[in-house]
């Protein structure tokens, strides 16, 4: 059972609002004490996925929480936003591909940073994409 | 938005970067130094980002034309100083950050665009070879 503590949530509606999003999320993983190197990773998936709410989604928000899990910690970051959605999850997880002028690496390159990585998106409704990155 | 301070330095352009980048603050970095390059006759920029804490795959396109651009204008880039936690996090992401010479501090740097504008008669791959500190290894350095 994953228990969570500690939520906070930020708006995401301009280019600041993404670095305060990668500056609590470095916070909260500082306070349960990720490595260095997974702080670094965690904080930037955080700033693509981020960017995404921002340029694809419109506008959204971010929640950022402490999880723990079986005796671990992890920091867990939710991104969500009511634009258009997403028609192929699959094809926007393939590396290098791009539906704009990006490298099309934020969404996959997002997903092979963290330890768990969830998105839920329908066309019209929005997306969500939830991310975990534990401790070891 | 912030705006990160472009300086003269011989005829060189350091660039330090000490704030927390959010896009449009590299997109405006971007343009000034295309029109400083051209204002100062500049043959190098060397760009230090060892107070950077995370490069995403924005700022490392960013890094990647800039580089492009100067070499445009004729002036070579370096980005020095990264952060081995940057380095790892980027290779993971699959950025190679292509075309960008790297050193690891900003006297490497400055030592490379000396040798640099001093073989300005010989090809840039030619010399390239000789002076690239940290090709080999598994760096995300330029020249891999």
């Amino acid at each position: 059972m994953t228990i969570s503590t500690g939520v906070d949530e930020l708006p995401i509606r301009s280019g600041d609002d993404v670095v305060r999003v990668r500056q609590l999320v470095r916070a909260r993983a500082q306070e349960v004490r990720l490595s260095l190197v997974d702080q670094t990773k965690l904080v930037t998936a955080a700033s693509e996925l981020a960017r995404n709410t921002l340029v694809h989604g419109g506008s959204g928000t971010a929640t950022v929480e402490t999880v723990h899990r079986e005796g671990r910690a992890g920091i867990r970051a939710v991104f969500a936003d009511q634009g258009p959605g997403i028609p192929d999850v699959d094809q926007a997880l393939t590396p290098g591909w791009t539906s704009g002028s990006g490298l099309g690496l934020g969404l996959s390159g997002a997903r092979k940073l963290v330890d768990e990585f969830a998105i839920d998106t329908a066309v019209g409704r929005g997306t969500t994409v939830t991310v975990v990155k534990w401790t070891r | 938005m912030e705006r990160v301070p472009v300086l003269s330095l011989g005829d060189a352009l350091l660039v330090s970067i000490q704030i927390d980048l959010q896009d449009n603050t590299v997109l405006a970095l971007q343009e000034d130094l295309a029109e400083r390059i051209v204002a100062t006759g500049a043959r190098g920029v060397l760009i230090d980002i060892s107070a950077v804490d995370i490069v995403d795959s924005f700022i490392g396109r960013m890094f990647a034309s800039i580089a492009a651009l100067s070499r445009l204008l004729d002036a070579e880039t370096v980005v020095v100083g990264m952060r081995p936690a940057v380095a790892i996090t980027l290779v993971e992401l699959g950025l190679s950050l292509e075309g960008v010479r790297t050193a690891l501090d900003v006297e490497r740097g400055m030592k490379i665009l000396r040798a640099l504008s001093d073989h300005r008669d010989l090809p840039v791959t030619d010399v390239a070879e000789d002076l690239v500190p940290v090709a080999e290894g598994g760096g995300p350095a330029a020249g891999t």
